[in-house]
């Protein structure tokens, strides 16, 4: 990747986190479990995915399917930044009349498949998968799921089935951000040693910075990464990363800030100060 | 033409059809061989079955799913409700043995809430054919609705010729004024029994055939209330939610009531056998109908002869 390419992502991803932190008022939303997948959906939908406002209906395009619906922040603001979805929408965050809220569904433009409840997208992936190959399509299916979501047993049910189809057009990728809701994954259901899990359900797995552009283009470029297997990407990722106060924390999950932290927030994003963040502000779930 | 024949000759004719499977392949064994890749097998998974059905109407297909009607609907309900209800994808469950079809399987095998949990996701349809020409004469308008749909499989041979199927609309067998009997999927055969039973004794039986669970042929429920003699509901499903609940409902919708006995189980699961021993030990014979209704009409039900026997289901796992 070129320097300015990189450039140019980063900026781009500046911007969808400054979406997802001024949605984070007023109700908030999943800020942390944004953050930490903001730099993987910037890099698929500006230089990976052939998806584009033009091609949302042509069976040929690549289908990203968000599984971990907690992110849909970071697509919100990936979506306003390429043209998908009207920036004034955003404004409209949690309002009935819209369909803006915090997970996502196939009412705003862009979205493939609603989600929410975990261990869903894996398999309506997988159908999809199916059909492009059933058809001769060379299309990419992506699925972006959670590290804690990958408690739930449909997720490797899902890949066994994957596998066993030797459906090599799937591409499951997770954001492991190292949390899962409220508490640590190795505290809770421990995951590691998480590469060689999915090889021994018969997937081809690589292990990258989720937050490196070059990383990123490398590991993508290179799908398939086997005829005959389903692909996984483990992207290592930083819950709330760019904002140093809430960084890494378990309780930086679901975050409703006052609209004077907010703008506290963008001023830190920006590299100034870290926001002393009064935690009676904070909501968690 | 048999069930396996049907969906053959549809999917043939339209390359949208896929069949699925979680590896119950008893009805429809030689369609690998036909469909190939429009023939997909996941093996014992129904969660992925149905995730990977809804990926496959996304994309423009009618998935036709099998797995055992129990866990088709049971162990896979919030995908059933999630991935197809909410996307309101054309997805049509096919659920093996439901109810006392399911033998000597056990309670982990009975499908006796299915109707109550599938008719409680917006947009699903729900059809319970009577036996295996009545299911021929319905799978087709049901494939061709846009709806999800889900239906109670029922490969008994028909001792019965029916009318036409209609979406929405009850098959009325017979009219009577004594007591009317309501009931849907492979009881109507017993019921059929116990109509023959009770006509001997002098009784004017009406015998109503559902079908269709949702939608349900609301007029003709109101119908047979109106008239004011003995309504009967007979199906082999829990009481809450299933036909008995759904003409309360309908009757309270409509601010009537009805004397209504309901035949069901009630708060229990039922003793797995063989068919024969199982609808004699529950009570759900045409002669055990029968004798239920003579009772609540008040007479004697010990006058009622015998029904013939019960043919043995053929189970096939």
């Amino acid at each position: 990747m070129t320097d300015q390419k990189r450039q140019e992502l980063e900026a781009l991803a500046l911007r969808v986190r400054e979406h997802i932190v001024r949605l984070s008022t007023d109700g908030g939303c999943f800020t942390g479990a944004s953050l930490s997948c903001a730099d993987l959906l910037v890099y698929l939908y500006a230089d990976c995915l052939n998806v584009h406002p033009d091609n949302l209906q042509d069976p040929t395009r690549d289908y990203l399917f968000l599984s971990k619906g907690h992110d849909v922040p970071a697509l919100y603001g990936t979506f306003v930044e390429l043209g998908f979805l009207d920036k004034e929408r955003l404004a409209r965050h949690l309002c009935t009349d819209d369909h803006i809220y915090w997970h996502p569904n196939r009412n705003v433009p862009g979205v493939e498949f609603h989600s929410g409840s975990l261990g869903h997208l894996p398999s309506v992936a997988l159908g999809v998968a199916l059909d492009c190959r059933m058809r001769g399509q060379d299309n990419k299916v992506i699925v972006i799921t959670g590290d804690g979501e990958l408690n739930e047993g449909s997720v490797w049910e899902a890949l066994l089935v994957a596998s066993a189809h030797q459906v090599n057009n799937l591409t499951l990728v997770v954001d492991r951000n190292q949390f899962q809701a409220n508490v640590a994954t190795e505290d809770l259901i421990p995951l590691e040693p998480l590469g060689p899990k999915f090889e021994a359900f018969g997937c081809a797995v690589r292990r990258i910075n989720g937050h490196n552009f070059n990383q990123l283009e490398e590991a993508f470029s290179a799908l398939p990464f086997s005829d005959t297997k389903p692909s996984v990407i483990i992207c290592d990722t930083v819950r709330g990363r760019g904002l140093p106060s809430i960084e890494a924390r378990a309780d930086r999950w679901f975050c409703n800030f006052s609209a004077e932290e907010v703008e506290a927030l963008l001023r830190e994003l920006h590299g100034e100060t870290p926001v002393a963040l009064r935690s009676e502000t904070l909501t968690v779930r | 033409m048999t069930y396996e024949e049907l969906i053959k000759q549809t999917a043939l004719a339209d390359d949208r059809l896929v069949v699925m499977t979680a590896e119950n392949r008893a009805l429809i064994r030689n369609l690998p061989a036909v469909l190939g890749p429009r023939f997909i097998d996941t093996g014992i998974t129904e969660q992925t079955l149905i995730g990977a059905a809804a990926g496959l109407a996304l994309r423009g297909r009618i998935p036709v799913v099998h797995a055992l009607a129990t866990f088709l609907t049971l162990r896979a309900f919030e995908f059933v409700r999630t991935d197809v209800g909410i996307a309101g994808l054309p997805v049509k469950l096919s659920g093996f043995v439901p109810g006392f079809l399911s033998d000597g399987n056990g309670p982990t095998h009975q499908a006796i809430e299915d109707v109550s949990l599938m008719r409680g996701i917006p947009g699903m349809t729900v059809f319970a054919p009577a036996d295996e020409a009545d299911m021929l004469a319905m799978l087709p308008a049901i494939w061709a609705s846009p709806a999800p749909a889900y239906v109670r499989i029922n490969t008994r041979p028909a001792t019965y010729e029916h009318a036409p199927f209609e979406m929405g609309k009850a098959e009325i067998v017979a009219e009577g004024t004594d007591v009317t009997i309501l009931t849907y999927g492979m009881l109507f055969e017993q019921t059929l029994v116990a109509r023959e039973l009770l006509q001997a004794q002098g009784k004017s039986v009406g015998l109503i055939n559902l079908r269709s669970l949702k939608p349900i042929d609301e007029a003709a429920l109101l119908n047979v209330a109106r008239r004011g003699s003995l309504l009967v509901t007979v199906e082999d499903h829990f009481i809450t939610g299933g036909l008995y609940s759904i003409l309360a409902e309908v009757l309270l919708r409509n601010q009537l009531t009805a004397r209504v006995l309901p035949l069901a189980l009630e708060e229990r699961w039922y003793r797995p056998g063989r068919l024969s021993a199982v609808l004699e030990h529950e009570g759900f014979t045409g002669q055990h109908i029968a004798h239920r209704i003579a009772t609540a009409l008040g007479e004697n039900g010990s006058t009622i002869s015998a029904g013939p026997a019960v043919l043995e289901n053929q189970f096939a796992e």
